[in-house]
């Protein structure tokens, strides 16, 4: 059969290769990119079944074993109060994760929302979701998650929040600025002259265009909002504890580096790597999804 | 006469901008008869595309209509509501523009945008518009149609492209095809094939057409009607055979002395001097008059409206139709 629509139309039939596994291709070419996936796979892992695998729970406290260097029972060490550090590690993989992920997600779909409704309606909405967004810009962020967390208590749900209501500016701005380079093309005007309807060539026809980049925003963005987070904690206002989390680990070591370092290399060498990691990532996906650039 | 399909009368179009205003269309209007083909020409800028677009409701930006009527059957496109007027597009009135390359969704499968085109307007339901998507690829002339069905936008050329837009503008079996410079983004050899196939499906389905080019030789090739404008404003309307035979503009006799005609090595081409002006106010005389070899101190005073030359079916705008027929016959 395929031999005979060779014949018929002198062309190969069209090798069966999806948009994705093309990109993985593109992607795979990425060395550090395939790295930074490794780590960021075995950090999401951590994340879901680290407090069933950490040794000690984290608010386990052992004054007799405190400030310890690193040994088979600890092997990363105990804080001033006896906390197991890889325990506590592996517990704030969940919560920088939950973190991180549940803010991007927020920022996310306010800044798509507003993003797509402001270029696609154009006008006054445009104005005002633009003058919103500089204003955004222009106040100092971290401020304001500051204040919002003051506000709200340093409990999970209104780190969140915070910084999830604070971020979508950047996406916002993008989206609005790729929606508005299509808005007035040949593609939406041909959509419209099929009779498409405005929600339609939205779902349809923006969005699915618009994906591309904002997955790469995504994941420029995840870090970004990691280290918002552990900023928090070092001036004070992060997770409360004995929740753990990178940024408090960090901050408490700073005072002892010359002490007791393994409590700084630890939890800020794996934080540093994990940034790191998600920027490589992010990196590649841009290679891999950006349709323009390619080989 | 038979009931015209599209009727288009005295319609003004303008753009805004930060300081003036561009007049783009200044009073057009044409008849499309079922079944007829009708061939808008003009150079760019002549409003020829923005007067169709403005039929459709398909203005960019500040695009405004600001008089005229539009008659398609009964009613009035450009009374209608948005919501009416979606209604209409694509599915009585099918489009092609004029760049594939872009037209296209690139993340929606070719089988699947056509489908839209028919799901939209609730033509049929979805397996009869899958089965007839396939039936439509192949009728463009898309070799192996259940593979292609499946296939993104990147993955066809220019011309296959060109004629998947074709099969989604037809694919509600409109009444009315309007193509705007369908070819130009193409292949000349490419070109050829996608007019003939645009001719077979016209006659199969007896659809009027209307083809905006600036290609003399397309125009002259594919319709039963041609149309001249300039400055937003038409300058000469006739069949086909009398148009070729008696130009009555000229303009419109510039126009068919600046065409190479393949064989002929020995004519020298004759370009119309100047260039086309920017229409920041609407024209009070002739708008061609300071390009036109033949102008006179009444060009420049008064505006010359459509009449008809003689008894035929040839409708100028010109004080001096006559003694161009003369002059180039």
């Amino acid at each position: 059969m395929a031999i005979a629509r060779i014949a018929v139309n002198g062309v190969a039939p069209a090798r069966r290769r999806s948009q994705l596994a093309m990109a993985w291709g593109r992607y795979k070419k990425d060395r550090l990119a395939v790295v930074g996936l490794a780590w960021v796979i075995l950090f999401l892992v951590i994340g879901i079944i680290g407090p069933w695998i950490a040794p000690y729970n984290y608010a386990t406290t052992n004054f007799l074993t405190a400030n310890q260097g690193p040994t088979w029972q600890h092997i990363m060490g105990t804080d001033n109060l006896g906390h197991d550090m890889f325990s506590e590690i592996l517990w704030s993989v969940q919560n920088a994760l939950e973190v991180a992920l549940g803010a991007t997600l927020i920022s996310f779909i306010v800044g798509v929302a507003l993003g797509l409704w402001a270029g696609l309606k154009g006008g006054w909405a445009d104005m005002v979701v633009m003058r919103l967004v500089d204003f955004m810009f222009a106040f100092p962020t971290f401020f304001m998650d500051l204040i919002l967390v003051t506000k709200f208590g340093r409990g999970m749900g209104p780190i969140l929040f915070a910084i999830g209501i604070t971020g979508w500016a950047g996406y916002a701005r993008l989206i609005r600025s790729l929606v508005l380079g299509m808005r007035n093309g040949e593609m939406v005007e041909a959509a419209r002259a099929l009779g498409a309807t405005q929600p339609h060539i939205m779902r349809k026809y923006l969005f699915p265009n618009v994906m591309n980049n904002m997955i790469v925003a995504l994941a420029f963005g995840i870090p970004g909002d990691l280290t918002v987070m552990a900023g928090l904690s070092v001036v004070g206002m992060g997770l409360r504890p004995p929740l753990p989390s990178f940024g408090n680990m960090i901050a408490a070591a700073g005072s002892n580096m010359l002490g007791y370092p393994w409590l700084m290399y630890f939890p800020a060498g794996i934080f540093a790597l994990t940034l790191l990691a998600f920027l490589f990532v992010a990196d590649g996906l841009q290679e891999a999804l950006n349709p323009k650039g390619g080989f | 006469m038979v009931q015209a399909l599209l009727t288009v009368e005295n319609l003004h179009t303008e753009f805004r901008r930060a300081e003036d205003v561009i007049y783009a269309v200044n009073g057009v209007s044409f008849t499309v008869a079922p079944g007829e083909t009708l061939g808008i020409v003009g150079e760019s800028g002549s409003g020829k595309s923005v007067s169709v677009l403005s039929v459709l409701g398909l203005l960019r930006g500040t695009g405004r209509v600001t008089q005229g009527t539009a008659r398609f059957g009964s009613t009035d496109l450009l009374k209608l509501k948005r919501r009416q007027l979606e209604d209409i597009r694509g599915r009585d009135i099918g489009v092609i523009f004029q760049d594939p390359m872009t037209s296209l969704n690139p993340t929606m499968r070719i089988g699947d945008q056509i489908m839209e085109a028919m799901l939209t307007h609730h033509f049929v339901g979805r397996k009869a518009a899958y089965n007839r998507s396939i039936e439509l690829l192949e009728e463009v002339g898309i070799p192996d149609p259940q593979t292609r069905f499946r296939n993104y936008p990147f993955e066809f050329s220019g011309g296959m492209r060109q004629r998947v837009m074709i099969a989604m503008a037809v694919a509600c079996e409109p009444q009315l095809l309007i193509a705007d410079e369908p070819t130009t983004a193409l292949d000349v050899t490419v070109q050829m094939q996608v007019l003939s196939l645009l001719q077979k499906l016209r006659e199969t389905r007896r659809m009027s057409v209307v083809i905006i080019t600036h290609d003399f030789g397309v125009a002259t090739n594919f319709c039963d009607r041609i149309m001249v404008m300039y400055a937003g404003k038409v300058m000469e309307s006739a069949p086909l055979e009398e148009f070729l035979k008696r130009p009555a503009h000229p303009y419109s006799v510039g126009l068919k002395s600046s065409i190479i005609e393949v064989g002929q090595t020995n004519r020298v081409l004759l370009p119309i001097p100047g260039t086309t002006q920017q229409l920041t106010e609407p024209p009070r005389s002739c708008p061609f008059v300071d390009r036109c070899t033949m102008a006179q101190d009444a060009c420049r005073e008064t505006l010359p409206q459509l009449r008809q030359l003689g008894g035929a079916d040839h409708w100028v705008a010109c004080l001096r139709a006559e003694e161009v027929v003369r002059h180039a016959g």
